[in-house]
């Protein structure tokens, strides 16, 4: 067993540089620093720290320029474009602000998608998506559009869809940003719910009432980790 | 399974054309002209090439048809009077044929006379044709009744007459009448058969049979009319002498059609010094008229397939708009683990389906557009199930070469930069 199996997550000397026209963007200036099966962080930053470079090299969104970044142990820093999409595929679960459902198809739809690019079987994916959705409380809403339900519904099926395919780490990007703080409460309660169940949670945002809710607190500044704040 | 993924595929991008109804059908409207085009083209091409070779086919493929004709100098000469026009195939040019052509089977003459038939007091014009009997083995007709006219019609002084379907109707008012007797010019015949005729013209060329004829036996035919012919026109008289007006010539092999007619018309030149016959080749009208359809479908297609390009560039068009909008769609997909070829597989797939539900809307169109020219125009015209598998084949195939390039695009989208477009 390799010391970075103790890790689900695994980075170092992160760099990651955009090319802007002539000028040399410098997103990531060389990060490193490891999370726990099991963890809880939230990663926090004025815009323009990097954060959200961050987490899309954490997503396995894009690849970093330079340095090195072990997901479960696998070294996915410089897979190719096909590589990437499979680890996303069985490892990553995404959440987002604007939740990203797709209007067109239906929640249970919605939720059979990671199933149907995995290759389920119709059967079995309509049997999984109808058990992740009684999950997030929403059953009785399986053949409704995305349209049809409130914004809490909404991100409670994206939550569903993002945990279908029982990934290593759920990465959430200001999950609540769409959301009043009721039903955004209610969304954080289920997060830490799953949480406690051992699922791994990255989240980004500059609420620090949301953030709150981690164990971990990274704070990025410039491209560069500015802190790491436990909870004690 | 995968038979099952495939048609769950089909329905996604079914619904998602569905989605927007309107601008699917109008989409497709360019291919569902294209095909209806193609199947339309294709239907009238074959229809008139099929009646053009069923028309050659009744001069039979097998047959040599040599005619007599008035040359060219006597045409000018019977201006003035009484002048005796001499011309047409010998009473030897027949022994001459069969002896001389291996490959030949028949050769059966042919002596025509216009002369009025008649049945107690039922007239009628009739072409009356001194032949042999094997006159009825080459222009096969089918017999109505009685029997067609034998070896012994030929001896002596037999009167038998074989009519046709049509004069037959005329004269004997009761087709199946048949033993009765018909006055022709001065003689008398017995009628001992019935057949049916199909005259036409192909390839500019009369079939031998026509519906007004009545067979009778050469030796008859010479003896009763002889070889010259009078006729009055307005101010002269027209003195002809013509001893044969045909030679059918029946060759075994359809191989040796087209050399044995060159080798006839070598040997006549020898014994005629005007060019006062004219041989033809059925099968050498066959093949033109074969050719001449190949052209035409090619032409037609051609046509056809122009406006399939513009349908599918219609088609590419719309696809394009579809990927800019879905953008965030496709985002989301990658995001979530989709590779590029599951984009490029989503968006052909519905480019796909969108050509080929045109394609079977332009072949109900290009169906029915024939069948309407056929009840106008009485044009015929004949769909065939190639030109509808076609059809479809060339939909399928513009949906995938004009959906490949908006669904790599698709495909070769950023996904971070798809996921933030609004």
């Amino acid at each position: 067993m390799t010391p970075e199996n103790n890790f689900v997550i695994k980075i170092e000397n992160m760099t990651k540089v955009y090319q802007m026209g002539k000028t040399e963007v410098r997103a990531l200036g060389g990060i490193s620093f490891s999370i726990d099966r099991g963890g809880y962080w939230a990663i926090m930053g004025p815009s323009g720290s990097g954060k959200s470079t961050l987490l899309n090299q954490l997503g396995c969104l894009d690849r970093p320029t330079s340095g090195r970044y072990w997901l479960e142990g696998q070294d996915v820093s410089e897979l190719n474009d096909n590589e990437l999409s499979d680890v996303r595929l069985r490892r990553i679960g995404f959440i987002f602000q604007s939740f990203n459902l797709i209007q067109q198809l239906t929640v249970r739809e919605n939720i059979e998608m990671p199933l149907y690019y995995l290759g389920y079987s119709p059967h079995e994916s309509h049997l999984k998506a109808s058990q992740f959705a009684e999950m997030v409380g929403l059953g009785e809403r399986l053949d409704h559009r995305p349209m049809e339900l409130s914004g809490g519904q909404q991100q409670r099926v994206a939550i569903a869809r993002a945990l279908v395919n029982d990934p290593a780490i759920l990465l959430a990007d200001e999950p609540t940003g769409n959301l009043d703080s009721k039903t955004g409460e209610q969304i954080m309660e289920l997060l830490g719910e799953l949480n406690r169940n051992g699922k791994t949670i990255i989240m980004v945002t500059h609420e620090p009432y949301i953030a709150e809710h981690a164990r971990h607190q990274l704070h990025v500044l410039d491209g560069l980790i500015d802190r790491i704040e436990e909870k004690g | 399974m995968r038979l099952l993924r495939f048609a769950r595929d089909i329905n996604l991008g079914l619904k998602s054309l569905l989605l927007h109804k309107l601008r699917s059908f109008l989409t497709i409207l360019g291919v569902i002209f294209g095909v209806g085009s193609v199947v339309a083209m294709l239907a009238v091409g074959e229809g008139a090439g099929r009646q053009a070779m069923e028309q050659i086919r009744k001069l039979g493929s097998n047959n040599i048809i040599i005619t007599s004709m008035k040359p060219q100098e006597d045409q000018e000469q019977t201006a003035q009077r009484s002048y005796l026009s001499v011309y047409g195939l010998f009473y030897d040019d027949v022994e001459r044929i069969r002896q001389s052509f291996k490959t030949v089977t028949q050769t059966v003459p042919v002596k025509v006379a216009r002369k009025e038939g008649r049945l107690g007091t039922r007239a009628m014009e009739l072409r009356i044709v001194g032949t042999t009997p094997e006159w009825f083995k080459l222009v096969k007709r089918p017999l109505i009744a009685g029997r067609p006219l034998l070896q012994r019609d030929m001896e002596g002084n037999a009167n038998a007459v074989v009519l046709t379907e049509f004069g037959a109707r005329k004269l004997l008012a009761t087709q199946n009448t048949i033993g009765q007797t018909v006055r022709l010019g001065p003689g008398h015949y017995e009628v001992v058969g019935i057949v049916k005729s199909e005259s036409g013209e192909a390839g500019g060329l009369q079939t031998p049979d026509q519906e007004v004829d009545a067979y009778i036996s050469l030796k008859s035919a010479i003896e009763r009319f002889g070889d010259v012919t009078f006729r009055r026109t307005s101010g002269s008289d027209i003195r002809e002498k013509v001893e044969l007006h045909q030679i059918i010539v029946e060759v075994a092999d359809i191989k040796n059609v087209e050399s044995a007619a060159e080798g006839i018309n070598r040997m006549l030149e020898l014994f005629h010094k005007k060019k006062d016959y004219r041989v033809s080749v059925p099968f050498a009208l066959l093949r033109q008229a074969e050719q001449t359809q190949r052209t035409f479908n090619i032409v037609l297609g051609s046509i056809a397939g122009i406006s399939l390009l513009v349908g599918g560039i219609g088609i590419m068009n719309i696809m394009l708009a579809s990927v800019t909008e879905r953008t965030r769609e496709i985002g989301i997909r990658r995001a979530i683990g989709a590779k590029r070829k599951h984009i490029i597989r989503q968006f052909l797939i519905e480019t796909i389906v969108l050509s080929t539900t045109g394609g079977f809307v332009g072949i109900i169109l290009g169906i029915s557009i024939p069948s309407i020219i056929t009840r106008f125009s009485g044009m015929p015209t004949v769909i065939t199930l190639w030109s509808l598998f076609l059809s479809v084949g060339i939909s399928m195939g513009v949906g995938i070469l004009f959906g490949l390039y908006p669904a790599i695009r698709a495909a070769n989208l950023d996904p971070i930069i798809a996921l933030r477009h609004e």
